[in-house]
């Protein structure tokens, strides 16, 4: 390939790959993200490889692994082109029959098909299926069509225009006003709107400065980014080149975290293929621009997503923030201004750049415009990655994209923003997504984890997980985050244990007023959000724990026990012979009956109790009635069998 | 040098441009507690202690005053209910790691701190890093420094370094305020196999 010179050779080259394509190809994408890939992902794609050449296909039909498009609750994903028939937990033996009846025939297999919930009509295409007819995917939505490998793939949809237009039809300042016109938002958590950072940094005098790609998700149930990276890193990289464009930086460095091999693996691939394209290096499109991009790679600091800490860990120290009151924007990098954006911000940019700031703001709320990736994870049907207008409903993106609660229970809170952010109720289900709606009803947006909770879940113990990732996470400068935190967890530890005091509530509220006040950056300064939202909207529950000594949610060891109604028992012997503590007494004819100071509570017994005597009960630890005196346990068989 | 005038506590203050809130402060005679600043060594901003209320254009925040720039016209204020509560919770949890430091006591009737509210866990070293930034910033040897992080983050001497140069020099030990610090070193030499001098 040679370099593209100018912005009429990548026109050029656009309209050949095109054309190469439009001749009624059809493409078999699979999914080749990290969970399907998990999933069994590159066996499907080689047994299509096979297939088709076993087949002599291959002259007509490309195959090939591209992005995540989000449905990973369904994964392997499979969708034909140009139909746009999706399969669904495609296994490799599934192979041979969808090439043969689909690509051959013409015809669907059905029972690859999703099938909708209530009347299980089949629904063969992306858009007729309600986890996806509901979102507006102006992200992902190029996820299925790209090979995440190949720069052709990403050309041959338009990308790369947006530079072009932005390098030769556009001032830099202009990029910034259509950016801030846009209203776009840091897609990472703080909210701070994008065209503003750009605006400090581009009127900031420096002999140097940078662009930074925060790829250093860390949220626990968040991988919104990681699927952007792995799946369309062109779209990232373009927003980035775009960046630097508009501020004036020559060096960019996309900070993304170790544990993301893939990801680190296509945005390097992608860097070296823009380079080779004249996207990236000197003289950018023939433009003059110039613009070198280099990757970190993170070594497992949660704190190092936080932007001072980001910046200190690629000049090559240890990964803490820094005490000051500059924006980064104009002094950060090495001292100098430095434009830090989320992976999802960048790959924004292209999107306003060639669509304008009016298309973009007409989606959205008063203060949020665009879209934004939620992974939707926890008790819900379908897993995945959605992307939603800003503004729809938590209910909407609950029910009709997530497909509601599993196993028929209910719905008892979402938990958004990961550790910084809070647990909203039943009665906010109706609240619209925003950055300022979140917050003020005490959660936040952060980077876009979305968990939901059930009636099983205790909000005091998820309360108290996040205490605990938050100190296991903390760096450890700052007294309050590092020593409030502390006590934070050995006070969780206590109520959760049945041990709480009287005080613990009001401790806990001063300890979580000095996090916020006083902490040295906003890890801790947010830190205390998950309890503050718990306590404001199921304080009962910490009342339960602290004064009644009870877990309403029967989740908390010490407060729960597993007890065996003797009027159900059938003396089976599976239980007993199961418990890995030897925790049960009884016999072949004698009742079961639960030692509760050896029982370890893990629930064996109750799994294993066959469905048709439902003996075994999970009560609260208080309430376990005494045990039938041994006379009474003895069961006749005889009299029962006549 | 460029002087300009700002408030703190009602008093009228001269200071230089470069200077941040406590430097004003100090150089005005009014007392702000700090257990991490040293002013041959760059700000480090952990303790937390010798935070302020800042006004600026009409908006009041809390900064950390070993890091706030001094400003024309800035309104200071170095105590408050709010303060005085932030101060001694966070008095509280540092004596909760080590109990029977000085220069905590000392802090603790001005704030009114209750030293056993919260669960003991000792560890003496309260992690203000003088010894740290000092061997790093002033004798730039780096024969002590942290190790781990969060909860479980603590000193260490670095053997390679602090075998070769720190009997010489100890200039760090009067630095810490717990005297954690010199217990660590003894440690540090009987683990190393290095005796005692």
């Amino acid at each position: 390939m040679s370099r593209l010179n100018n912005p009429q050779d990548l026109e050029r080259l656009r309209q050949q790959l095109q054309a190469r394509r439009m001749a009624g190809r059809t493409v078999i994408s699979v999914c080749a993200g990290t969970g399907c890939l998990a999933l069994g992902a590159q066996e499907v794609i080689a047994a299509f490889r096979e297939e088709l050449q076993k087949r002599n296909l291959t002259a007509s039909v490309d195959h090939k692994g591209t992005g995540c498009p989000g449905f990973c609750e369904r994964g392997p994903v499979v969708v034909i082109y140009p139909q746009k028939i999706c399969y669904l937990q495609v296994k490799p033996a599934d192979v041979p029959e969808i090439v043969e009846r689909t690509l051959e025939q013409n015809q669907l297999v059905e029972r690859l098909l999703y099938r909708l919930p209530g009347d299980g009509r089949q629904a063969p295409r992306e858009e007729d299926i309600p986890f996806y007819a509901h979102q507006q995917r102006w992200l992902l939505g190029n996820n299925m069509l790209i090979d995440s490998k190949n720069i052709e793939d990403y050309i041959a949809l338009g990308g790369y225009s947006a530079l072009a237009r932005a390098l030769f039809e556009m001032k830099p300042e202009q990029v910034i006003e259509e950016v801030k016109k846009s209203g776009l938002r840091g897609r990472g958590g703080a909210g701070f709107p994008t065209g503003l950072k750009w605006e400090g940094s581009a009127r900031a005098p420096a002999d140097k400065k940078y662009v930074i790609v925060n790829a250093d998700e860390g949220d626990p149930g968040a991988f919104m980014d990681r699927a952007l990276l792995e799946g369309n890193p062109h779209a990232v990289l373009e927003g980035l080149i775009i960046g630097a464009y508009a501020v004036g930086a020559c060096e960019g460095y996309v900070y993304v975290r170790q544990e993301y091999p893939l990801a680190v693996e296509n945005i390097v691939l992608a860097i070296e293929q823009a380079r080779s394209y004249g996207l990236l290096g000197e003289n950018i499109l023939g433009s003059g621009l110039c613009l070198e991009v280099f990757v970190h790679r993170g070594a497992g600091a949660f704190v190092s997503g936080e932007s001072t800490a980001l910046m200190t860990a690629i000049e090559g120290r240890v990964g803490e923030p820094r005490p000051k009151y500059v924006r980064s924007n104009i002094k950060g990098l090495w001292n100098r201004p430095s434009v830090l954006n989320n992976v999802e911000t960048w790959a924004n940019i292209p999107l306003i750049i060639n669509r304008g700031a009016d298309w973009f703001a007409s989606v959205g709320t008063a203060g949020s415009k665009g879209t934004k990736i939620f992974s939707l994870v926890g008790k819900i049907n379908n897993t995945g990655l959605v992307e939603v207008p800003m503004g729809i409903s938590l209910r909407k993106i609950i029910y009709d994209i997530g497909g509601g609660i599993p196993g028929g229970k209910r719905f008892k809170a979402v938990q958004t923003g990961g550790p910084s952010g809070g647990c909203l109720p039943e009665s906010l289900l109706d609240l619209p997504v925003g950055f300022d709606e979140l917050t003020e009803a005490g959660s936040m947006m952060g980077s876009g984890g979305m968990i939901v909770m059930d009636e099983d879940t205790c909000m005091v113990d998820v309360a108290r997980y996040f205490v605990e990732f938050l100190a296991d996470e903390s760096c450890g400068k700052c007294v309050p985050c590092r020593e409030g935190l502390r006590q934070m967890a050995a006070i969780f530890s206590r109520i959760v244990n049945g041990q709480g005091r009287e005080e613990d509530l009001q401790t806990l509220q001063n300890l979580a007023e000095v996090l916020k006040s006083a902490s040295l950056c906003a890890l801790g300064t947010s830190a205390a959000n998950p309890f503050m939202s718990t306590l404001r909207y199921f304080r009962e529950e910490y009342e339960a724990h602290i004064k009644e000594k009870r877990c309403p949610a029967l989740v908390c060891k010490s407060l729960t026990a597993y007890w065996i109604d003797p009027a159900r028992c059938q003396a089976c012997m599976i239980c007993l012979k199961k418990c890995p503590v030897g925790a049960i007494a009884g016999g072949r004819d004698t009742i079961h009956v639960i030692d509760q100071a050896k029982c370890n509570r893990c629930g064996t017994c109750l799994e294993v109790c066959p469905k048709r005597f439902g003996a075994v009960n999970k009560l609260a630890a208080r309430d376990v009635p005494s045990a039938p005196p041994p006379e009474e346990r003895t069961i006749d068989r005889k009299r029962k069998e006549t | 040098m460029n002087q300009f005038t700002l408030s703190i506590d009602g008093k009228e203050v001269t200071a230089d441009e470069g200077m941040t809130v406590l430097d004003a402060a100090r150089r005005a005679g009014v007392f702000i507690p700090t257990l991490c600043h040293h002013e041959k060594l760059e700000p480090f901003g952990a303790c937390r202690l010798c935070l302020v209320e800042v006004e600026e254009r009409g908006r009041t925040r809390l900064v950390v005053s070993c890091v706030y720039p001094a400003s024309a016209g800035l309104k200071v204020t170095t105590r408050s209910g709010n303060i005085d509560r932030l101060r001694r919770t966070i008095l509280e949890l540092l004596l909760a790691r080590s109990p029977h430091s000085p220069v905590l006591e000392k802090l603790v009737a001005q704030y009114g701190a209750q030293p056993g509210r919260f669960e003991k866990q000792a560890s003496f070293c309260i992690h203000c890093g003088l010894c740290v930034r000092y061997c790093a910033e002033v004798k730039k040897a780096q024969a002590v420094g942290f190790i781990d992080r969060g909860v479980r983050k603590e000193i260490a001497f670095v053997p390679e370094i602090a075998s070769q140069v720190c009997e010489q020099c100890k200039q760090c030990f009067e630095l810490c305020p717990t005297s954690y610090l010199q217990a660590a070193y003894v440690l540090f030499r009987a683990q190393a196999g290095l005796g005692s001098e």
